[in-house]
């Protein structure tokens, strides 16, 4: 996707969006709600008209020939529409279809996607409507699927599924891998984190963030957490944890648990002092017992709530200028 | 003209298998059997110059007000509701594909149901083979051209019904459109020549005679009837049905 924008009257919808994925690639694709994930999505499936901007898919203008970026996509929107009134099987054969496979493949494509995604047994002869929410977004996947696409776009594959669907969804996306080319929306952020190779944040219409998510990490968490629980005079030792040059804040639990263990967050900056050493500061501080020592390892919700408040910081603070080794978040995409 | 027809087939298949289906096609094929019976029965009181089927057909306008919004109002309004109309837009089936598909499906629908009421001449007279005189209950060029008449008004009927139901997401509000824009279709060039439209009372009105008879439905089915064939009434109906699949198109390709 090239300088992507699209309006929606006096509303940017998606301004200047542009990035790259690699065949094969698993993608994530995060944002809050309306930051125009969505509106992206539907621009690369060919459904909407940017205002400016070009999108491509294998090569081919999304613009120019829709119909052959249509065939070589399985998408799957938000809130997975499907007809109340037509059998699954009855549904995957109108689909293979319209998605012109071959006719001695169809059935064959059908009863593999089925198997893929748990339907060929519980639902092959079940209504639509009749399903359970779980079951349709399995529906709404096979048909993605389909068509063996080179481009699968699902926009919130997981919602409503329960913890074992969505165990097995995220090994289904994840034997994509190397297949087809997975660009995937979703608000949990864990199974983001579990399945993609590469993450691309986007906020109010704009990509905030892109790459894998240790170097996502590096650009917007530069900071160390770590735990400690210990019993001690806490008071103390936080005055002393926060004398240690780079140690940006140290905070206490205000509740002790069952055997008088409080526990401490202490942030550093990025080459503070490491677990060593602030083991050797508590031994000063006269702590009685220290029952552990650990660093929180930052997870993809952490990236996700700086990169997301620091384009709010910018917004709301336009004389603001980026740090110039970030400014061009979008060109790191490639 | 491959996934036109492919959304033909499969809305064909859809209409064949909802319910609301055979509750249009039951309630217009009696209210036509009521109508026929009627017509039937009159002449059996008064005697008439005009053939059965040529009275029979007059009444086209009735069913149409109803069937053609039960059989479209769910089209593209139901599949916009739902939100399927972008899961099949995904696809390489265009627009234009999608408003056709399901504009010939209706179409072919409504004319079947047409089609069957020409039975009831010839259940009629092999019921009552000994009410049959003289071969004017089986006539048939008023049959020919009235049944002419409704496959050539169905196109414009079947595509207010599509354009109304591409207008909304409410089955019940496209419902509601269609029946109006029929009626006024319909009716509104009868109605008007109600009016005292001479040059006496201006030249204006004057000059609406001659365009309101062409839109009259009512003249259309006359001529017809009487195997008139004038190219105008067939340029109205096709140009307007055009027009208005055009317009679904652009509602559909806009909301999608």
């Amino acid at each position: 996707m090239k300088s992507l924008t699209k309006r929606y009257g006096s509303v940017v919808a998606v301004r200047d969006v542009s990035f790259t994925v690699q065949p094969g690639e698993i993608v994530g694709f995060l944002g809050p709600n309306g930051a125009g994930k969505s509106t992206t999505m539907r621009i690369l499936s060919g459904l909407m008209m940017a205002d400016s901007g070009e999108a491509y898919l294998c090569g081919d203008s999304v613009a120019l020939h829709p119909e052959r970026a249509k065939l070589r996509i399985g998408y799957m929107p938000e809130n997975n529409p499907l007809p109340e009134d037509m059998r699954v099987v009855e549904y995957l054969r109108y689909r293979a279809q319209l998605k012109s496979i071959p006719i001695r493949k169809r059935n064959e494509r059908i009863n593999t996607v089925m198997e893929q995604c748990d339907l060929q047994r519980k639902a092959r002869r079940k209504l639509i409507g009749a399903l359970s929410k779980g079951f349709r977004q399995r529906v709404g996947i096979a048909d993605a699927l389909l068509a063996e696409p080179d481009v699968v776009i699902m926009d919130e594959p997981t919602i409503g599924l329960d913890p074992h669907q969505i165990k097995a969804m995220r090994s289904l996306i994840t034997d994509l891998r190397g297949k087809m080319t997975v660009i995937l929306s979703s608000h949990i952020l864990p199974e983001i984190e579990a399945c993609c190779d590469r993450v691309i944040i986007i906020n109010q219409g704009e990509v905030v963030a892109a790459g894998d998510t240790a170097s996502l990490h590096r650009e917007f968490l530069q900071s160390k957490r770590f735990k400690i629980e210990l019993i001690a005079d806490v008071e103390k030792v936080r005055k002393a944890l926060q004398a240690l040059p780079k140690v940006t804040d140290v905070r206490v639990d205000a509740a002790s648990d069952a055997g008088a263990f409080r526990t401490l967050h202490v942030d550093t900056e990025m080459g503070g002092p490491e677990g060593e050493e602030l083991l050797g500061i508590l031994s000063q501080a006269g702590v009685e017992k220290v029952r552990s020592l650990s660093p929180i390892e930052p997870t993809l919700e952490d990236v996700f709530m700086a990169a997301t408040r620091r384009s709010w910081d910018e917004v709301a603070d336009p004389l603001s200028t980026r740090d110039t080794d970030q400014e061009p978040v979008v060109s790191s995409v490639d | 003209m491959r996934y036109t027809w492919l959304i033909f087939k499969h809305e064909m298949r859809m209409l064949l298998l909802t319910p609301s289906s055979y509750v249009a096609s039951v309630l217009f094929l009696a209210i036509m059997a009521l109508i026929y019976w009627t017509v039937i029965r009159g002449l059996t009181v008064v005697a008439s110059e005009t053939l059965p089927t040529t009275s029979y057909f007059r009444a086209f306008w009735l069913p149409s007000l109803f069937v053609v919004p039960l059989l479209t109002m769910r089209s593209v309004a139901e599949e916009r509701r739902l939100g399927t109309l972008s899961t099949l837009l995904t696809t390489p089936a265009t627009p234009l594909s999608l408003v056709l598909g399901k504009f010939l499906a209706v179409y072919v629908f409504y004319c079947g149901l047409w089609g069957l009421t020409l039975l009831f001449p010839f259940i009629f007279a092999k019921v009552l083979p000994y009410a049959t005189f003289d071969g004017r209950l089986v006539a048939w060029a008023p049959m020919v051209g009235g049944i002419s008449f409704v496959a050539l008004s169905g196109l414009l009927f079947i595509a207010v019904g599509i354009f109304s139901s591409s207008l909304t997401r409410s089955q019940l509000v496209s419902g509601m459109l269609t029946f109006t824009l029929l009626f006024l279709i319909i009716a509104f060039a009868n109605l008007m020549q109600m009016m005292p439209l001479s040059w006496e009372e201006g030249p204006f009105l004057g000059l609406l005679q001659e365009p309101l008879l062409y839109f009259k439905a009512t003249q259309h089915l006359e001529d017809f009837s009487v195997g008139l064939i004038d190219t105008r009434p067939i340029f109205y109906y096709s140009s307007m049905c055009a027009l208005l699949l055009s317009l679904a198109v652009i509602n559909v390709e806009s909301r999608s």
